[in-house]
């Protein structure tokens, strides 16, 4: 595959990831309630590291792998505080 | 063999910008904890694949350290869903309302 047709490839994903992020954006804001807006950050930073490892390929780069991986650990982290807040109120007890 | 990676890549790109779709779509929020799996079982994993492939023909060697994402992926997303999913029931009993 030449060149042109590669960087048009990973472009045209690029574009649907960032589609993907106002979607999971959207359901952020609008709600209607608090377990639909801890749905779509997790929806968000999932499609946030797919869209970082595609910049890395892009770039032919390895460093962004390790962007990914904190992301990933990262957004766990939150979203699991976070539904467990929802859970009981507190997130350590 | 970066023609099979793009096609891979942009395959995964497809699964993810569907789930969110149906993450805007759907009416209820029960039906709404199903779509974004796709993008973070299938999207992700084709997304990777086509990574390790690409980085792979790019040093003629295997490089395979982007499993570790997956890896991670598959073992947290489930956790995540179960709590989500627990938290909704507990507060769609309490207080259907708002």
């Amino acid at each position: 595959m030449s060149p042109e047709v590669l960087s048009m490839t990973l472009a045209a994903a690029q574009l649907l990831l960032a589609l993907a992020m106002t979607c999971a954006l959207y359901r952020l804001l609008r709600g209607p309630r608090a377990q639909d807006r801890v749905l779509a950050l997790d929806t968000l930073y999932v499609n946030a590291m797919l869209l970082i490892l595609i910049f890395g390929i892009a770039a032919r780069s390895r460093d962004f792998f390790e962007a990914a991986l904190v992301i990933g650990t990262l957004g766990f982290v939150s979203t699991a505080a976070a539904a467990k807040f929802l859970l009981r109120g507190e997130v350590i007890e | 063999m970066t023609t099979v990676a793009a096609v891979l890549v942009l395959a995964g790109a497809l699964l993810a910008f569907i789930g969110a779709l149906g993450l805007v779509r759907l009416p209820t929020f029960f039906e709404r904890v199903h779509p974004p799996t796709m993008g973070t079982t299938l999207g992700t994993a084709l997304v990777l694949a086509g990574s390790m492939l690409y980085f792979s023909a790019l040093d003629s060697h295997l490089v395979l350290h982007e499993i570790l994402i997956g890896v991670f992926m598959t073992l947290t997303t489930p956790v995540t869903y179960i709590l989500l999913g627990r938290a909704a029931l507990r507060r769609e009993h309490k207080d259907p309302e708002t």
